[in-house]
């Protein structure tokens, strides 16, 4: 027993590894394309049909590119900030269920590498440590801009979290329970179920905190585009830089399976039927995250501030006192 | 057997991380080590089985290693060695060291006195969360309400100190308003 759960544990964990990392590189083929169409581009098209190989054609190039480490930096820290936000990604992935559970060769998997019973506020902790990766890899890298990057990323992170935390504590509530299955458990009865129909509020400042979880455009300000050079990663090159990528999409990935686990019914009963509808909502939510990058421009940064602080989180208080009223 | 591979190796990383926090003079190298030590003194948590303890270790403190980078990026250069003005070194290692151990004694004598036993048993059929919450708003409520309390007074302090022009706001004026605003203060640099 402990010896074919120790095997399956980490067989589970090497297929996540892979696939999300692979899916993290074409995610960018993908944001590419649908950023390209949206703008009356063509996007990618050179390297194999209609582009698709151009992620293997960026893999080579950032694999191959000398690893400059600048003669100013903090050495240690520089390097070790881009591996906080991939590796942190991935630990949070390790609490999702991604499908329903299903049988192979007679043997039953569930696809989920660690049910533990605190499921979301893991997930929630662990993306939070994630921001480490901006703000160690932006102070040590003795640049200005990277520096200012950083300072931003602080800002981000004070402000979003109280957000994220608060909004979620309502379906909490009506659940009673921390972990993801038990919230899929609670909507499996189909449609009707959902909780986004009881906590519409919370679904929405979920999602909004869910933008500035992941540093996606309305929020994009730790990388501010405007300024030219990169943000945090103006001194990295190479694959350094490239893991910093890595764990932005795939930290877009997970929380685009955690939305609609938690509000959306995830994968409802089960069923095979309920598994691509999971896969399905994971892909519009992943979508909607180029969506709005093509769509809207940057919040500054003080305003991101105000927003978090003045708006959502009253709203969020609200939301909660109701539910608590209702419940009672 | 993982239990104590686990537990060793968090231990001993925990105190590296907390030793290089202490002795290195170098304020980024000390902030990373200290998230770092916060991080992992969250699986001891886990390997007692408190799973929501640890997970808002990991939250909080994170959290708060946060505002301390703010501090120090507003403070020093981050990447720069400081050069730091040390007085008596061992009049100050020894009283620390003093202080330490005699809050360990004080914290830990009745306990080891007693005979550490459980005064809440667990409660069938209650998870780990719930059974925080049970013990928080019974046996621990008048010190979680006062810290409730000690936390209302923080906040309206804070926002007392640092609330000069609190219902100014600029992401709400228009170009012209901040503008006009700036020649009025120029006018009164002038006079």
């Amino acid at each position: 027993m402990e010896v074919a759960y120790l095997i399956e544990t980490v067989i589970k964990i090497v297929v996540v590894l892979l696939v999300f990392s692979m899916l993290a590189g074409i995610g960018t083929y993908f944001e590419r394309k649908i950023l390209a169409f949206m703008q009356r581009r063509l996007g990618p098209m050179n390297v194999g049909p209609y582009g698709l190989l151009q992620f293997g054609a960026d893999a080579i190039k950032l694999f191959t590119k000398e690893d400059i480490i600048p003669s100013n930096v903090v050495a240690p820290i520089f390097k070790i900030a881009p591996v906080i936000t991939a590796a942190t990604a991935f630990l949070a992935a390790a609490a999702i269920p991604f499908l329903p559970s299903f049988t192979i060769f007679g043997y039953e998997v569930h696809p989920i590498i660690a049910d533990i019973n605190i499921g979301i506020l893991y997930i929630l902790g662990m993306m939070g440590v994630g921001l480490y990766g901006p703000l160690l890899g932006g102070m040590a890298s003795a640049n200005k801009f990277a520096l200012l990057s950083a300072a931003r990323g602080a800002a981000v992170f004070i402000s979003y979290e109280v957000v994220t935390g608060l909004s979620i504590l309502a379906p909490i509530m009506m659940v009673g329970s921390l972990s993801l299955i038990d919230f899929n458990e609670y909507q499996s009865g189909g449609f009707t179920d959902w909780i986004v129909w009881s906590q519409p509020v919370a679904f929405i400042l979920f999602w909004i905190a869910a933008f500035a979880e992941t540093g996606r455009t309305p929020f994009h300000l730790i990388a501010n585009d405007h300024e030219i050079v990169d943000g945090f990663g103006t001194e990295y090159s190479g694959m350094r830089w490239g893991l910093f990528f890595i764990g932005e999409y795939a930290n877009m990935f997970f929380i685009s399976f955690v939305i609609p686990l938690l509000f959306l019914g995830g994968y409802g009963d089960g069923s095979f039927l309920g598994a691509l509808g999971l896969l399905g909502k994971m892909a519009f939510f992943f979508f909607f995250f180029l969506w709005t990058r093509a769509a809207w421009p940057d919040v500054r940064p003080d305003q991101l501030m105000w927003l978090c602080w003045k708006v959502l989180m009253p709203i969020a208080v609200l939301n909660i006192l109701i539910t608590a009223i209702v419940l009672m | 057997m993982f239990e104590a591979i686990a537990f060793y190796l968090f231990a001993f990383l925990t105190i590296a991380m907390f030793y290089i926090t202490v002795t290195t003079s170098q304020a980024l190298y000390a902030l990373t080590a200290l998230a770092a030590g916060m991080i992992f003194i969250s699986a001891f948590f886990f390997i007692l089985g408190a799973d929501f303890l640890g997970a808002v270790q990991i939250v909080v403190y994170s959290g708060a290693v946060m505002a301390l980078y703010a501090f120090g990026m507003m403070f020093f250069d981050t990447t720069r060695e400081l050069k730091e003005k040390n007085g008596n070194k061992l009049l100050v290692t020894g009283l620390a060291t003093v202080a330490a151990v005699l809050i360990v004694v004080i914290f830990a004598a009745p306990i080891v006195g007693d005979n550490i036993t459980a005064l809440y048993p667990m409660t069938e059929g209650a998870g780990n969360t719930q059974e925080i919450g049970i013990v928080l708003f019974t046996k621990y409520l008048v010190p979680f309400e006062l810290a409730a309390v000690m936390l209302l007074v923080a906040m309206v302090s804070g926002i007392v100190l640092a609330g000069k022009k609190m219902d100014l706001s600029l992401t709400l004026m228009s170009d012209a308003e901040i503008r006009d605003m700036k020649k009025e203060k120029k006018k009164k640099v002038l006079s």
